[in-house]
Order: C-alpha cells, then sequence, then structure tokens
C-alpha cells in the first residue's frame, strides 16, 4: 500500500480541490467524460464530486466491460453452461449481469449451470486441465487491459494441446468506443476525456490522439488513484480554458506514447479485429471488437458450439444505453433505485461496482434523497 | 463404562463413513473416543440425549449459528475455534453472560478422523478457554458430495447482565461509534487461502471469544445502547442493521476505521472494500458520546481490544443512511453489500 497512500493523500486532495475550484472559472460548464468504470468507481468512493465546483461536471462514459457487453452474449454463455453442458469460467463482476428470462451466469449456476468464478484465464486453465472429460470455455471480457492475459491462456492451451479448452470472445476497443460516442448524431456535449489508466498502458496514449486532433476534444489520461484524478480533471480545465485539445498524460508512471509493445504483438498474434460488434448502449460499432484469428479457430467457442449470438432488446424502462452514452445521469432514470437496484439489476449499470447507477446507487444516493435533518446530540 | 470396541477408533488414518451417523457401536465409539474425550465435562458426562443444568438466575439469552467456513482450517484458527467463537460472540453482544454451547456435527462420508479430531480438539480448547462448557450434542453423516467436510452448528445460552440493555435498536442521535480493532482480518485470511493468494505478510484471523471484552466495558460503561460483532458482510452490513433498527443513520470517519496494511493491499487486490469484510473478533459498540472516552479506556484495557478507537457518530436521519466522511473531505454512504463480494474485473 506503500505505493499507493501518496496518491489518497487527503490533504493533498483538499488543497487540489481548493486549486481546481479557484482556477475553474465561473461563467462556464466544464462536462467531462471519465470513460473507465474505474474512475467512476474512484470518484464515487472517494467523494471527489464534493471537492469540485459545481460547473465541473462528470459525465460517466461506457469503459465497464460488464456494463457494455449485451444481454445476447450473457445469453450464449448461459445456454452454453445449461444446453451444452460445458464449465464456464469467467471474472467475479460478469456472474451477475441480468440476461435473458430472469437469469444471470449465478442464477443459472443455481438452476445447475457449471459455473466458475476465476482471477484469470489462465486459472481458466487449470480448471481446463483437471477436468478432461469436460470441455471448458473462458468467458473473456474486457477492453484492451484484459486481452493480453487472455491470448496467453490461448497460446498456452495450443502448446498443452489442451482440446477441451475453448474462449466465448468479448475483448472491446476503447478507441472506437470513445469515437462511437463522439459520432453519434444529437450526441453528448463533451469539453473532455479523463483517459483510460489500465487500457492505456498497453495501447499507449497515442491512439487517442485523433480525439484531440479531429474532434477537438482534450484527453488526460489519468490513473485510477483519486489524486490521479483530480489531477487530470485540473489539467483538463486547463487545456479547456487555453483553448487547447491535446493528449496528455498524467498517468506517466505506467503510461508511454506507444504503450506495452510485447503485450499489443501478443493481441495481434492471437486475435483479429471483427467487422462489427453489438455493444449495450452503443448499438453496433464497426472494427470495435476483436475474435480469434483463424489459426486459433479450435479455440473458438463460437466455432466450436452451435450458439449464435442473438440480439436481446434491453428492458423497456431502463435508461442504461443513455446512461453509458453520457446522455443521461442515473437518477434521471425511471427505475433508478426502485425496480432497479444492485440487489435486483434491470440494467448492467446496476451490476458492477464500476457501473454508472451501480457507483452512484452504493455510493452516492444520499445527495439526491432528502436531506438529513440536523445532528442532534443527546 | 466403556463400550466394547473390536477395534479402536483410528484416528491417524481413518475416515468418516456412514456408519458413524446411523447409531450404532461405530457411532458411540465416535462420540466416545473422540467427541466425549476431547469436550467432556459434567453435563456432556450425564449421558443422556440432553443436558440437566443447574438454575439460572435472570433473564436468559439464546443464539444459534451454522459454521459452513471453507477451507476448514485457516491462518488463525478453523471450524472448531470459529464455531465456539462465534455464538459465544452472539450471546455476550446481548449482554449477556454466556454459560452454555450445544454443538451439531455434519459429517461429510470420507472426511479424515485425524483432521475432525483436530477440529474437535481446537473447538474444546477454545471452549474451556472461554470457560463456556459444550454440555450437549449431536452427530449426523451424509454420504459423499452432500456436505463440505463439517458443517457446525453451535446454540448458546446465557444470562443478562443486571442494568443492561443493548440492542441494534437502541442508538441515539449524538452517540458515539466504537470498533475494538482492526477490520476484516477473519475474511481476508480465509479469502487468501482459498483463493490460494500468497501475501508477503500472511492475513491472519482475528477469531476470538469477546465476552470477556464485554464484561469488561460493560462494567466500565453500562450505558452502553448497542453492542454487535461485525461478522459476515462486515462493519458496512452491521451498521446498516443498526440504523434500520434503530431509525438513525450514522457517519463514520474514514481515516479513523482501522484496517492492517496487508489487509487494505489484499482488499485492493481483489477489488473489494474492507467494510464489507468479516470479523470474527471484534466488537461495535455504540454508547453515548459523554462516555465514549470511558469506554474506550475500558476495551484497551483488555487485550482483544488494544487498539480501539472511535469511528463515528450516529445522527437524525429518516433515511437510515451510513455514510462515511472520506479522507478526501468529501462524503460518500457505506452501503450494505450487494449479494456476495465478488472481485472487480480490473
Amino acid at each position: 500500500m506503500k505505493y499507493v497512500d501518496d496518491f489518497r493523500d487527503g490533504t493533498v486532495a483538499r488543497a487540489l480541490g481548493a486549486a481546481i475550484r479557484a482556477g475553474a472559472r465561473p461563467d462556464r460548464e466544464y462536462r467531462l467524460m471519465e470513460f473507465c468504470g474505474g474512475h467512476t468507481h474512484a470518484i464515487s468512493r472517494y467523494g471527489i464530486a464534493d471537492l469540485l465546483p459545481p460547473q465541473v461536471r462528470l459525465v460517466h462514459g461506457p469503459g465497464c466491460p460488464v456494463c457494455v457487453l449485451p444481454v445476447g452474449r450473457i445469453d450464449q454463455a448461459i445456454r452454453l453452461a445449461l444446453e451444452h453442458g460445458v464449465i464456464l469460467c469467467t471474472y467475479g463482476d460478469t456472474l451477475r449481469v441480468p440476461a435473458s428470462g430472469r437469469l444471470s451466469l449465478l442464477r443459472a449456476k443455481g438452476r445447475g449451470a457449471d459455473v466458475r468464478m476465476v482471477y484469470s484465464p489462465l486459472d481458466a486453465l487449470q480448471v481446463a486441465r483437471a477436468n478432461p472429460a469436460r470441455e471448458v470455455v473462458f468467458l473473456a471480457i474486457g477492453f484492451e487491459t484484459t486481452t493480453p492475459p487472455t491470448a496467453v491462456a490461448v497460446k498456452q492451451a495450443r502448446a498443452e494441446g489442451l482440446g477441451n479448452f475453448s474462449l466465448l470472445c468479448n475483448h472491446v476497443l476503447t478507441p472506437a468506443a470513445m469515437h462511437a460516442i463522439l459520432a453519434a448524431p444529437g450526441g453528448v456535449r463533451l469539453d473532455g476525456f479523463v483517459g483510460p489508466a489500465h487500457v492505456s498502458t498497453v495501447i499507449g496514449s497515442a491512439p487517442y490522439e485523433p480525439f484531440a486532433r479531429d474532434h477537438g476534444k482534450p484527453v488526460v489520461i489519468a490513473g485510477f488513484e483519486p489524486l490521479d484524478v483530480m489531477r487530470a480533471i485540473q489539467m483538463l480545465i486547463r487545456q479547456i480554458d487555453d483553448g487547447r485539445a491535446e493528449v496528455e498524460n498524467e498517468f506517466t508512471r505506467a503510461v508511454t506514447a506507444e504503450g506495452n509493445r510485447k503485450a499489443q504483438a501478443l493481441v495481434a498474434e492471437v486475435f483479429e479485429l471483427r467487422d462489427a460488434f453489438e455493444w449495450r448502449g452503443l448499438g453496433t460499432v464497426p472494427a470495435s471488437a476483436l475474435r480469434l484469428r483463424p489459426a486459433f479457430a479450435g479455440f473458438d467457442a463460437e466455432a466450436r458450439f452451435a450458439v449464435p449470438a442473438v440480439p436481446v432488446p434491453d428492458h423497456r424502462a431502463c435508461e442504461c444505453a443513455a446512461i453509458l452514452r453520457g446522455e443521461k445521469r442515473p437518477q434521471e432514470c425511471r427505475i433508478f433505485g426502485t425496480a432497479c437496484t444492485p440487489d435486483n439489476p434491470v440494467g448492467s449499470c446496476m451490476v458492477s461496482s464500476e457501473g454508472a447507477c451501480a457507483a452512484h446507487y452504493t455510493y452516492g444516493r444520499f445527495r439526491v434523497e432528502a436531506a438529513p435533518t440536523e445532528t442532534t446530540r443527546t | 463404562m466403556r463400550l466394547p470396541h473390536s477395534h479402536p477408533l483410528d484416528l491417524e488414518h481413518g475416515r468418516i463413513d456412514l456408519s458413524h451417523g446411523a447409531g450404532g457401536r461405530a457411532m458411540a465409539q465416535l462420540i466416545e473416543d473422540l467427541f466425549a474425550r476431547e469436550l467432556g465435562n459434567e453435563f456432556l458426562a450425564q449421558g443422556d440425549d440432553g443436558a440437566r443444568l443447574p438454575a439460572c438466575t435472570g433473564p436468559l439469552v439464546m443464539a444459534t449459528d451454522a459454521h459452513v467456513v471453507s477451507p476448514l482450517f485457516f491462518p488463525g484458527g478453523d471450524i472448531g475455534c470459529l464455531s465456539v467463537h462465534g455464538t459465544i460472540n452472539d450471546v455476550a453482544v446481548m449482554g449477556a453472560q454466556p454459560l452454555y454451547l450445544a454443538a451439531s456435527f455434519v459429517l461429510e462420508e470420507g472426511l479424515p478422523l485425524a483432521g475432525l479430531a483436530r477440529i474437535v480438539a481446537s473447538m474444546a480448547a477454545a471452549a474451556r478457554a472461554a470457560g463456556v462448557p459444550v454440555v450437549t450434542g449431536d452427530t449426523k453423516v451424509v454420504e459423499r458430495g452432500k456436505a463440505d467436510g463439517v458443517f457446525i452448528t453451535t446454540t448458546g445460552v446465557g444470562v443478562r447482565l443486571a442494568g443492561i440493555d443493548v440492542s441494534g435498536a437502541n442508538a441515539r442521535p449524538g452517540d458515539a461509534v466504537l470498533v475494538s480493532g482492526p477490520l476484516g482480518d477473519h475474511g481476508m485470511a480465509i479469502m487468501s487461502v482459498r483463493e490460494n493468494l500468497a501475501f508477503d505478510a500472511p492475513i491472519v484471523s482475528d477469531t476470538a471469544a469477546l465476552h470477556g471484552l464485554i464484561a469488561d466495558l460493560l462494567a466500565a460503561a453500562p450505558d452502553v445502547r448497542v453492542l454487535r460483532d461485525p461478522t459476515r458482510g462486515g462493519l458496512a452490513a452491521t451498521l446498516n442493521e443498526i440504523a434500520h433498527q434503530s431509525g438513525v443513520g450514522i457517519v463514520l470517519d474514514e481515516a479513523a476505521i482501522p484496517v492492517r496494511p496487508a489487509v487494505a493491499a489484499a482488499c485492493e487486490l481483489l477489488g473489494l472494500d474492507p467494510l464489507d469484510i468479516a470479523s470474527e473478533g471484534r466488537l461495535i459498540a455504540i454508547c453515548p458520546a459523554a462516555g465514549a472516552e470511558r469506554a474506550l479506556a475500558a476495551l484497551r484495557a483488555h487485550p482483544l481490544g488494544t487498539e480501539a478507537v472511535r469511528i463515528g457518530e450516529v445522527i437524525a436521519d429518516e433515511r437510515r443512511f451510513v455514510q462515511m466522511k472520506t479522507r478526501f473531505g468529501g462524503r460518500r454512504m457505506v452501503d450494505w453489500l450487494a449479494g456476495d463480494a465478488l472481485p472487480r474485473i480490473c
């Protein structure tokens, strides 16, 4: 913890908050999108909004891998486990994402599906080794951060000749999603992006140049620690006030311009671009996701099992789509906190702790509900 | 009188089989050679289906708890001592002196007798150290695959201490919220073993019987209003329960909440919040603010409460929210955990 405590220093945070309040122009609004769910989580958990002036508005973006996974893809995983009898391995917070028929992977487990939580794709490989008579499918999700470990697992499976391991690949790409948000007709007004942390350690800062150059939106790449986020906000405000639109890197301790070349090469060896992929909230986005290359087709669960992805519309009352695009705030959804809660999520934004709705419900809903009466001492 | 057995119980290599729960000679041997030998006391020695106990003076308190921990053995304890501590604590936080325990074992066919012997010995040691005997019990064996080694249910009986009125419904605005030590040690100790996470500094469970600490606290501060042990769901769930029971809000000071660096680091790694993680030997006490220092002094004077601190305040809030002033000077809610504590993806 000694390496992160410096980035959680309350005294520094309060001073930084005061500097942001003093520096932000009172006559304008700053609408800043934090793309990553990790930033959303940090902002909520540390109460960062309380340190910002009212004209600085943080808009939650779609950077939560659990939130952007469409219902149809979870349905696929559930069918693999329930109908094809595979051992379905995936990350923890994927288990509760609502699917069709009031199911989720966790509920499917209760109905007899063999669903196992893993911390890494290599754990799924171990499950495959330990169960040679069973088919083991790793439900792979995530942005560029989680893709390299998946590539390692696939290569390892091939090296070991593990014939019972395959991948249901849902790896998606950050720049494509950012472009989709900016290109959406009548889309949300944004003044800048707090750029992804872990994703950028892999892809580097260079892929964000088009957003600054072509769209005129400043991007400041920030770490997930709360002081990182606050510094990035301060840097964005400075750029906006200066009339600049550049890619700046606050997270210099981990991110370089070119990123992690080795990880990029690994991903390129195992995966290729899909022509298009359905995102929850963003619809079908061209060249926004990855699939296994033909050389690794034997490890592709979609090729191996007859489980086509069937698009499923979101619940009619659910506003996750607008929230993921930054058009609405969680509390503006009609079912927020009533029909849709973390215990009984209707939409995916209420599932993961990185989801905008779950973060607001869990950490911030006291702000929109009636204020407490004054403390009275006995 | 000792029963005639053709073979001695093989505590080194033997395993539980269905005959150990069938009511026959094998079961009698298991009870005699293991349970009675380890846990033995004058009440168990009565050998009847229940225990005849002396009359008690004062209102009775009773609590029961099923223990299904996996793995059965973890750094700092095992299911045996945990099953004793957990129920003693449930009785003690009612403001009672725990007197007796009953224990019910569900054993899985195939369970190594050596493991069971270790668990029962640990249970016996914990009961002896606490001065709370196991006075009656039951044993069942289920087929392989229908349990997870061993499940232990313990029930405790105690007598409420005179002049003490503690309840989760008693918190009042202005009261101080105290905690007896660092939070989350037990939950992370279990998780570190369950998930094969090797940490540089091993995290050890805090499992302990709290009735001595509570007795000292109540002797010094009989005006304590609420006592709870933050087990499953951790501090967050416990305080939300109290807020709901009492119809109040609670505001915590993040900087004051004690969490060991190793526990905080492990939570960080897994994307979990230490406030949601279970403790098995920690006490939450809520008392009038005027008596908080006296109560803290009493807690700190006991070996189990040396790191006791004040972590927050009860406020009037009809929404019954638990909130926290963050280290940054911001505010956030401390909500109930939704479902199970699942690690975040990144």
